[in-house]
């Protein structure tokens, strides 16, 4: 047995930080290729349809990227709230939610008022809808301090369901009851073409509205987290509560205040499927519901460090996995190969993480190196 | 309200239903004792519902040996889930809550247990064995009580001698004593030369053991068979986690809390729908409403456990979700 030394880093080295998810996300491959190849799959072959599929053509990148739109706003609620040690699970709630909010009121404004007006209530209606559904597990965690990971992913069964009965089960505004058939099939009303989020397209890839909405609210979450009193006390409250009470912080309105915003991002992410892609509130079992874009979102923020912009890179990255595993879903394709990778992406980065702050030293030889991820995957194998 | 013969079918649903969250609520449990939180628990349960439904396909041999080949099998499978959260969390000292979360991912309805059940080619086949009802001593007919009681899987009596064991193996064995003090405060367990890391490595994988139980009782037993997807467990395993909360940590008031659980999610839900009460609005006779009942049950007892009487003494481990670092205490 070799002896080993793990000590705990004085300084984080910043280009560190890149590279251990960097060698993650590589070294997961590399795992994934050993389970492949076991499982008497060709590796080289399923990596080269995957990439093809995710990155390569104008088709791939519109998909891709319509893909990573709904991740990126995940992402970046689980990013909001993990990063002051809360742990948001609900984001898929507050989705559904959102999208409940955003489809609502399209219904409600009709097909005749201007675009801009119709995309600013939906995302005001959407994020409130998911702001207020994360204020539930918030309100319960400050005030009664309760476990705010079982809650909020309890809401988020709760939130399924409800999105279940507003269109299959009552005569909710959202559902269409104007003819017969769609009386005895349920069917959510679709929303005017008058009323359809902008698609533009530059450079050839056609890009969602929302993407872009995503990124600005990416460089919002930056410049909170940066250079405002604000995230700097989130920051202080995630790292040690007690020196945040010590100092003065109120905790209990941060976390009030930092929950809102988790899940008005979250709800903000429903909206824009609701405008960019669905064009309805979509509630069938295939749709919204089977799509995970909440969990999915924590594996995007963990990966990208709880650093928006980081996360945006990290959220093209998995949506092109996505976009690559349902293109070629299929006989020939392993299934759940895609949620496979994620996991042992999310494993890699968790085991790297140990070598950002702390330093391994094997007396007597020299300082090893950070592409030495121990191999904590190959046991699932 | 409830006529006689219904309630009796209620009663047995809830056995029936709460058993594997018993299993898997009590692996949470050992691992929790010992200071792990394990949030993976949903995906591990998954997994050994696949495992086990496989052996139960490919093994040769008469049936009871081929289930308990099946249930040992899953319990295997999810051990080696628990690994993977175990080495993450204990040896590299990650987060243990991402860390649960990324093997839920990992292992969940989109990951591998779909992966391995496609790849096994074990999507909607019919099963070869299931675990049936036992007529316990004869005793299946007694009115009331024999229906509920005597005509369960033997995975519904396994799940009780596992309870004992528990209970009794932390509260009156040496071992028992000495996880408890690894969970409540690894620096003095580790100068009592207690071996930390051995035994939260030891409870994390026990409690990954049963997870996998507890999915093999889908597939086994309740819905035998195996489909895509995660509705198979359909949250039990977070339904797990938070009865280990309002059991306080103790394995007796698991067995109760599963149960009351297994009503929710089982009969209850059949017997409204089947006979429409005329007092109950239709809101709360509609399939969402139903089903999202026992979540939202989970929710406010928590809300109470966490505000009410039982705030004084919760009974959480003192170190749970802390990694110990022998230097930096």
């Amino acid at each position: 047995m070799i002896n080993v030394k793990i000590e705990r880093r004085l300084e984080q080295p910043r280009w560190l930080s890149v590279a251990v998810p960097v060698v993650s996300v590589a070294f997961s491959f590399l795992v994934m290729a050993v389970v492949l190849a076991v499982t008497g799959h060709d590796p080289w072959n399923t990596y080269r349809r995957l990439f093809d599929a995710a990155f390569v053509g104008s088709t791939a990148w519109t998909f891709t990227l319509e893909s990573a739109t709904p991740l990126l706003f995940t992402g970046l609620a689980a990013a909001a709230a993990f990063r002051m040690q809360l742990f948001n699970i609900g984001a898929e709630g507050q989705l559904y939610l959102g999208a409940i909010g955003a489809a609502g009121i399209a219904i409600w404004l009709g097909p005749h008022q201007s675009l801009t007006v119709t995309i600013l209530m939906m995302c005001l209606c959407g994020g409130a809808a998911g702001a207020l559904w994360a204020l539930i597990p918030g309100a319960l965690k400050a005030f009664g301090r309760t476990n705010e990971i079982i809650t909020s992913l309890m809401l988020n069964y709760v939130a399924g369901q409800l999105l279940t009965y507003l269109i299959f089960d009552s005569a909710s505004p959202w559902r269409d009851l104007s003819t017969v058939q769609t009386r005895s099939f349920p069917q959510a009303i679709p929303l005017k073409p008058s009323q359809f989020w902008p698609f533009p397209a530059p450079f050839d890839v056609s890009v969602h509205f929302g993407f872009f909405l995503a990124l600005g609210v990416a460089v919002v979450l930056f410049v909170l987290f940066r250079f405002t009193r604000f995230g700097f006390e989130m920051n202080v409250i995630g790292d040690s509560p007690r020196a945040a009470r010590y100092s003065g912080m109120r905790t209990r309105r941060k976390i009030l205040a930092v929950m809102a915003i988790s899940g008005a991002i979250a709800g903000l992410g429903g909206a824009s499927q609701v405008g960019d892609v669905a064009h309805e509130l979509d509630a069938s079992p295939q749709g919204l519901q089977s799509a995970n874009y909440g969990y999915t979102g924590i594996v995007v923020a963990a990966l990208g460090r709880y650093n928006p912009i980081a996360v945006c890179l990290v959220a093209v990255l998995i949506g092109g996995l996505q976009n690559a595993g349902t293109f070629l879903a299929g006989a020939d394709f392993p299934s759940g190969l895609v949620g496979v990778m994620q996991g042992i992406i999310l494993f890699c980065a968790l085991g790297g993480e140990l070598l950002i702050r702390y330093r391994v030293r094997i007396p007597g030889h020299a300082r090893v190196v950070a592409e030495d991820v121990p191999p904590a995957e190959v046991e699932a194998s | 309200m409830i006529n006689h013969s219904l309630l009796v079918i209620v009663l047995a649903q809830a056995l029936t239903y709460g058993t594997p969250i018993l299993f898997a609520a009590l692996g949470e449990l050992l691992a929790e004792r010992s200071g792990v939180l394990n949030l993976g628990v949903e995906g591990m349960m998954l997994v050994g519902a696949v495992m086990g439904f496989w052996a139960v396909q490919r093994a040769p041999g008469p049936a009871w040996l081929v289930l308990l080949l099946a249930v040992l099998t899953a319990a295997f499978a999810g051990l080696l889930m628990a690994l993977i959260h175990a080495f993450l969390v204990v040896t590299l000292r990650a987060s243990q809550i991402v860390s649960g979360l990324a093997l839920t991912i990992f292992a969940g309805g989109l990951g591998l247990s779909s992966y391995l059940g496609n790849d096994l080619g074990l999507a909607d086949v019919p099963a070869k064995h299931q675990l049936g009802e036992i007529d316990v001593f004869g005793l299946k007919n007694t009115s009331f009580v024999g229906p509920i009681l005597f005509d369960q899987s033997a995975l519904v009596y396994a799940a009780w001698g596992v309870t004992i064991l528990v209970a009794l193996y932390l509260a009156r064995t040496r071992f028992g004593l000495n996880v408890r003090a690894v969970g409540e405060s690894p620096a003095a367990a580790d100068s009592m030369g207690i071996n930390v890391a051995a035994y939260r490595y030891a409870h994390v994988l026990a409690g990954g053991a049963l997870a996998g139980v507890g999915g093999a009782c889908y597939t086994l037993s309740i819905t035998p068979g195996w489909t895509a997807g995660d509705s198979l467990v359909g949250g039990a395993g977070w339904i797990a986690i938070a009865l280990v909360i309002f059991s306080f940590w103790r394995a007796e008031l698991c067995l109760i809390g599963a149960y009351l659980f297994g009503a929710l999610s089982g009969g209850l839900p059949a017997a409204i729908q089947a006979h429409s009460y005329p007092g109950i609005p239709t809101f709360f006779k509609t399939p969402e409403f139903l089903n999202a009942l026992p979540y939202l049950v989970t929710v406010i007892v928590l809300v109470i456990i966490a505000t009410g009487w039982a705030k004084r003494r919760l009974g959480a481990p003192a170190a749970l979700g802390v990694p110990y670092v022998r230097e930096e205490r």
